[in-house]
């Protein structure tokens, strides 16, 4: 049994949620500087050299790098032998968050009713996903979500005939449907399995995958490569003003399913897949 | 082309510009999105004045994040803009003439802007720390409680865009994208991997 403080939560979510909005992850600006390297469309050029120029004003000035400073998605993994002191850890989380956009000059973008559309002034709630797992130890994800790019997501039910090929399809026609929306390039994770719960999780966790890492079973690992070749093959490119990088990573999550479903998720995220992780 | 313009804009002062085209603006415009078009267009529809000028104006689609000191308005990057679509027309209808955002907008937009001759600039989604240092002021002028999507009067200098959608109704995204994926098979057919040139 160990005990973690809901006051330390606070901190190191309030931490997080500021330096994720300042500081592009660094698997990212790598990407984008091999990007750059490698399109030699001009007018995709100047526009990653922009990008890349952006992320190094939001790191010196500490400034968030978007105005869109998200809706904040966290994934816990609570170790089965910890116990929080001091408070719900749904509150600690909250109390991090509310702190975090304002010590940090974030926009608060949140509504709290989907309908009657009321800010609710500092940013919470968060989106909370609660995993137990074994172990002492306490894993915190934290993911700050625009939704330019959001917006672009789909999920669909396909049947088990329409196989790999209806996946990859699908896959296309999201990317070709979001078009310029989420400010291209854009970071492309795909969920394949599961329930329909369970398959946009599976998406979501896949934009948060390093952009430098592959998934693990070669099958995947290999589907990742061909989809973002097929995803810059369309020519939308930077913004939309065509050229080739129109993705900088496809990544892919997988999970067992039932013998009547193939579910397909696809969530898009702009360049910047900003989250910060820590482990207590 | 790079061109220089000032606001308020007018038919003929935006007649040469093409999409694909670079714009440094400077002058006064308005920010506007969402919540604060819905509010402007329940005016419209009760025969009520607008809070903002709207002739020639140019309204930015954007909803900044709090200024630190020293800066007139934090990080100030586009929204998409079809979000304005179901708005939009009323607004040019009434003497807007240029909207700045991203993204494809609707059929029935690209319609008015051909007809009042109004243009629809690109700024670069996700530069919202770069785009802000071309904002001199900003200045709170119509419903202050929408917080982040307040209407507000900026002032800015050389502020860069890029012509999406011009005052023929020629449009970038098309252009752009057709013009690469061009070029891209007459390389392969050269048997040149290199599109430098």
């Amino acid at each position: 049994m160990r005990i973690i403080d809901a006051n330390n939560i606070t901190e190191e979510i309030k931490r997080m949620v500021i330096e994720a909005n300042y500081f592009l992850p660094e698997d990212v600006m790598k990407a984008l500087e091999n990007a750059r390297k490698n399109d030699d469309w001009k007018l995709s050029q100047d526009i990653l050299d922009k990008i890349i120029e952006n992320a190094r004003i939001a790191d010196t000035e500490q400034v968030p790098m978007c105005q869109d400073t998200g809706m904040v998605v966290v994934f816990l993994k609570i170790g089965q032998e910890v116990i929080i002191k001091n408070g719900y850890i749904g509150d600690a989380i909250n109390e991090g968050i509310r702190r975090g956009y304002e010590e940090g000059y974030l926009r608060k973008s949140v509504v709290g009713d989907p309908i009657k559309r009321l800010n609710t002034n500092d940013n919470t709630p968060a989106v909370i996903n609660y995993e137990i797992v074994p172990g002492d130890k306490l894993n915190i994800m934290v993911a700050v979500k625009g939704f330019g790019s959001e917006n672009m997501s789909r999920l669909k039910m396909l049947k088990p005939s329409d196989g790999l090929e209806g996946v990859k399809d699908f896959i296309l026609e999201t990317v070709e449907l979001a078009g310029s929306n989420p400010c291209p390039p854009i970071v492309v994770g795909v969920g394949i399995g599961g329930t329909f719960e369970k398959v946009t999780l599976l998406s979501k966790k896949a934009l948060l995958r390093d952009l430098d890492s592959y998934n693990e079973d070669p099958f995947y690992a290999d589907l990742e490569r061909e989809m973002l070749e097929r995803v810059n093959n369309l020519g939308i490119g930077p913004q939309g003003f065509g050229g080739r990088t129109t993705a900088l990573k496809v990544n892919i999550e997988y999970f067992p399913t039932h013998i009547a479903g193939l579910p397909v998720a696809v969530n898009i995220n702009c360049h910047a897949t900003r989250h910060k992780e820590v482990t207590l | 082309m790079d061109y220089k313009l000032t606001t308020p804009f007018t038919r003929e002062s935006l007649k040469n510009l093409m999409q694909g085209d670079n714009v440094y603006i400077t002058g006064f415009m308005y920010t506007a999105r969402d919540a604060a078009h819905k509010r402007l267009v329940d005016l419209i529809d009760n025969g009520k004045e607008l809070p903002i000028d709207i002739k020639g104006a140019c309204i930015y689609y954007v909803g900044p994040t709090p200024a630190k000191d020293g800066q007139a308005l934090g990080s100030a990057g586009p929204t998409t803009s079809y979000r304005m679509d179901a708005y939009s027309p009323k607004l040019l209808d009434l003497g807007l003439m240029g909207m700045i955002g991203k993204g494809m907008i609707g059929e029935e937009v690209i319609e008015k802007i051909v007809e009042h001759g109004a243009v629809y600039f690109g700024a670069i989604g996700g530069a919202a720390a770069l785009i802000s240092k071309s904002i001199k002021s900003a200045e709170i002028i119509a419903y202050e409680d929408l917080g982040a999507e307040a209407i507000r009067k900026i002032y800015v200098e050389n502020f860069p865009v890029t012509v999406i959608i011009d005052s023929r109704g020629d449009n970038l995204y098309k252009r752009g994208r057709e013009e690469y994926l061009k070029r891209k098979m007459q390389r392969k057919e050269e048997g040149k991997s290199n599109m430098e040139d």
